[in-house]
């Protein structure tokens, strides 16, 4: 049991984290406002949780401007796809 | 920390990631309508044009007005089927709460029209070079791999209906003195099928 424990990842206890990981799990890459419509939150809520995935090296983005509007493309990296794997793998673990 | 947390968690992630990328919004009601303009239509090409004649095996006598009619014919019942397709598809959206031209839209656009663009420039060219009878096979096999071609960005059902089209099309080719037979049940009837099919699947 412990074993499993250790493969779930404390980044994805939180929801809009999961679900960010989710979209960009499946998606080449994702602009921040489609994340935001997508998952139904706040754009403060959804900065910070971008923010720590960014900081666990999960997600990486590249800002470029939309004729005069920033536009930041979010995708994930391999590592951060890895570990949501992973994750999932443990829940189903958990579940069986 | 229970179980019903991650079960849920695990729902919840399967439908982002459907939501966020595949265009979910194809409605079976653009289904229907569509093959009932093209069951329309192969009826009026029968009425008009090819049923006056004795069909003959790889023989059809056209002339250049019965050629006129039938292209008529051809294009009122694309204008007609794309655009309640249009319709109920953005209706269908709206009802989901989700954009009409998003970036799964665009993405769903261009590879349904590469398949579908190649195969009408090859029917005008197959036409002005008057190979008339492979036009009809030709536009079943060139849609059916566009449906194939952008089952993977929309509903995958799209795909056996893809591969159901290709079949009726190289049938079409080996007896074209049929082909608006097949053409009928192609465009028509599998349209009306799938499209019911869809409708009743969403409902549930």
């Amino acid at each position: 049991m412990k074993e499993l424990l250790k493969d779930l990842n404390k980044a994805f206890e939180n929801k809009i984290r999961l679900g960010i990981m989710s979209v960009l799990v499946v998606n080449e890459y994702t602009d921040f406002t489609s994340l935001k419509e997508l998952l139904d939150v706040t754009d403060g809520n959804l900065a910070t949780h971008l923010k720590s995935l960014e900081k666990s090296k999960y997600i990486t983005y590249v800002k470029e401007f939309k004729g005069r509007k920033p536009n930041t493309r979010y995708s994930s990296t391999s590592e951060g796809k890895q570990a949501f794997i992973r994750h999932i793998k443990a829940i189903e673990q958990l579940l069986r | 920390m229970s179980k019903e947390k991650y079960v849920k968690d695990l729902e919840e992630i399967k439908d982002i990631m459907k939501r966020s990328s595949r265009f979910i919004s194809l409605s079976g009601m653009s289904g229907i309508s569509a093959g009932i303009f093209a069951l329309a239509g192969a009826y009026a090409a029968y009425k008009m044009v090819l049923g006056n004649q004795a069909l003959e095996y790889d023989k059809a006598v056209l002339t250049n007005n019965d050629l006129t009619t039938l292209l008529i014919i051809a294009g009122l019942c694309l204008i007609l089927a794309v655009s309640s397709g249009i319709f109920f598809t953005s209706r269908e959206t709206k009802k989901r709460k989700q954009k009409v031209w998003d970036h799964q839209t665009k993405r769903l656009l261009i590879n349904l029209a590469i398949p579908l663009v190649t195969g009408g420039l090859l029917c005008l060219i197959m036409l002005f070079n008057n190979y008339v009878g492979i036009i009809i096979p030709m536009t079943l096999i060139f849609y059916g791999l566009a449906l194939v071609n952008i089952s993977k960005y929309t509903l995958h059902e799209l795909r056996s209906l893809g591969i159901l089209e290709i079949a009726l099309g190289l049938g079409a080719a080996c007896f074209i003195e049929f082909s608006l037979i097949f053409w009928a049940l192609g465009f028509g009837a599998l349209h009306i099928i799938y499209g019911v099919v869809m409708q009743i699947k969403n409902k549930s």
